[in-house]
């Protein structure tokens, strides 16, 4: 515990001082507000207007959290279907590593185009972007399940399903999990980046009209609230992880 | 002794794995209520023909009866425990060792409960919730032992099962052992490196010789039963031991 306060105490001294810096800078007028708003104007400016950006905080919120959850089911059954199916990974893991190198940012107009202004093109996009860590870490995960293990089952004479569910899904649960991590902090992104390319509602709706009307502080403070919101949901998969698997406590420490 | 009485028959079981020729030719048999223990050097193959008897590995060549029936590469018949401990670090103690019962489908509370009544036996109790990698090696293995048992099978495989127990645990784990395979009127072939704990379980033991493993001599113990402490320091006892090593 205590070692935790210490790795943390440098990273806050010194971003105190970045923003005492970035403060002086701003009061000294050396750059005009809509290029440098000063941390406390956009503090104002986060608290004045969040009423008006509550509904846009939920929308985003719920297209990231659906679109999320959409990628996990996704994962889940093409993770295990390529993991049972020597034939469908042969055929699907390439096509899986080569779209990886298409932006999401590129083909997000076309989602705009398929699926129109609501909703579904950010939850698409949310989905394709957190599809593929998840995919990757829980195949990782099934991959390298201790073959000893699940011999042990098989002398036991268990059959398919039982393998997956006593030995290769709690195995890979770890690398599922860190999976998720890295598709919790991007999901929010995406919903956003989904709302820049067109959209009535949302955090980043909001913050292509802010930027239009040259309100800098209230750009900020969407980007504020996008932090905060992917942090929070970080610490809800980090949070499940410990409960879900308790006896990685246990494992190794010494 | 009639036909009907073999368990096990292994027959000229032959395997290679690349290059190197593990068993070259190994017979043996295993009857009705029999003790029998296979003593051979590190690395002759003994695992792998556990591994090939519980259906695991295919042998290159040979057969493997069971009841008279080929089970070459049909696994789940017999009850297997690995000298590795094999413990799943997800689940606590209670859940490992109730994994065979789980498997069989069978209903979990009653299993819990089952299998809680041997906890005291096994030096266990209070440790149901723990974890394996909060238990000490000589507890995984009791926690092994017990799973195996708890697959509750007419014949048993055990691969050096008190391997990484201390004397005096040891001692007591083999008299359980000899307890619960009277009482359950199993059937077990059993391996070890400790030719005292051969000697005192086995009615037969099977010497297997270096790789490529064949075997090489074949012992009766007639020591009567039941065997306990007095066993260990009897003539019959000694005589058989000095025939052992004078081998190895
Ligand atoms: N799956 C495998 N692939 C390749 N080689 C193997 C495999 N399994 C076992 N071997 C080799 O076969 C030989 C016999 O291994 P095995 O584990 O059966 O020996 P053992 O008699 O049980 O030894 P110990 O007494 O040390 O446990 C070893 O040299 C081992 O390296
Ligand atoms: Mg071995």
């Amino acid at each position: 515990m205590k070692k935790n306060i210490k790795n943390k105490f440098y990273p806050i001294i010194f971003f105190t001082a970045l923003l005492l810096i970035w403060e002086g800078i701003s009061r000294l007028k050396v750059f005009p507000p809509f290029i440098l708003p000063s941390p406390s104007s956009i503090l104002v400016s986060l608290v004045t207007n969040f009423t008006s950006m509550q509904h846009h905080v939920l929308i985003t919120l719920y297209e990231a959290i659906i679109g999320f959850i959409i990628a996990i089911l996704l994962s889940l059954t093409m993770a295990i279907a390529m993991d049972s199916i020597i034939g469908f990974k042969k055929t699907l893991y390439p096509i899986l590593i080569i779209s990886q190198t298409i932006p999401i940012i590129i083909i997000a107009p076309l989602f705009i185009i398929w699926f129109g202004y609501g909703y579904t093109p950010k939850i698409v996009i949310v989905t394709l972007i957190c599809f593929f860590p998840i995919t990757i870490s829980l195949m990782q995960g099934l991959a390298t399940v201790d073959k000893e293990l699940i011999d042990l089952l098989k002398s036991m004479g268990s059959n398919k399903i039982q393998i997956y569910k006593f030995v290769k899904m709690p195995s890979s649960m770890p690398s599922f999990f860190s999976g998720l991590k890295i598709a919790a902090t991007y999901s929010i992104m995406g919903a956003t980046i989904g709302e820049w390319v067109g959209g009535k509602n949302g955090l980043g709706v909001y913050m292509i009209r802010a930027k239009q009307s040259f309100a800098t502080d209230r750009v900020f403070a969407a980007i504020i609230i996008i932090t905060v919101l992917s942090i929070l949901l970080l610490k809800i998969i980090e949070f499940a992880e410990k409960k879900y698997m308790p006896w990685l406590k246990f494992s190794k420490e010494t | 002794m009639t036909k009907s009485n073999i368990l096990i028959e292994v027959i000229n079981i032959k395997k290679s794995f690349g290059s190197l020729h593990t068993l070259e030719d190994i017979s043996l048999k295993l009857e009705k209520n029999q003790f029998v223990s296979i003593l051979g050097p590190s690395g002759c193959g003994k695992s792998t023909l556990f591994d090939i008897i519980s259906g695991l590995e295919l042998p290159d060549s040979g057969k493997i009866l069971i009841n008279g029936k080929n089970y070459n590469g049909k696994t789940g018949r017999v009850s297997y425990m690995h000298q590795k401990d094999l413990m799943f670090p997800w689940n606590n103690v209670i859940n490992n060792v109730c994994l065979p019962m789980f498997i069989k489908g069978e209903n979990r509370k009653k299993s819990y409960i089952k299998a809680k009544k041997y906890f005291p036996d096994f030096g266990l109790k209070g440790f149901e919730n723990n974890y394996p990698n909060q238990l000490s090696g000589g507890m995984r293995q009791r926690a092994a032992l017990l799973r195996t048992y708890l697959f509750a099978n007419d014949i048993m495989l055990l691969d050096e099962p008190f391997g990484n127990l201390d004397a005096i645990t040891r001692r007591k784990m083999q008299l359980w052992l000899l307890g619960i395979w009277d009482r359950m009127n199993a059937s077990v072939l059993f391996v070890t490196h400790d030719i005292d704990e051969a000697i005192f379980l086995s009615d037969k033991i099977y010497l297997l010789s270096r790789r490529p493993a064949v075997v090489r001599e074949i012992f009766n113990m007639d020591i009567e039963r039941p065997r306990d402490n007095k066993t260990l320091t009897s003539m019959k006892f000694n005589k058989l031991k000095e025939k052992i090593i004078t081998l190895l």
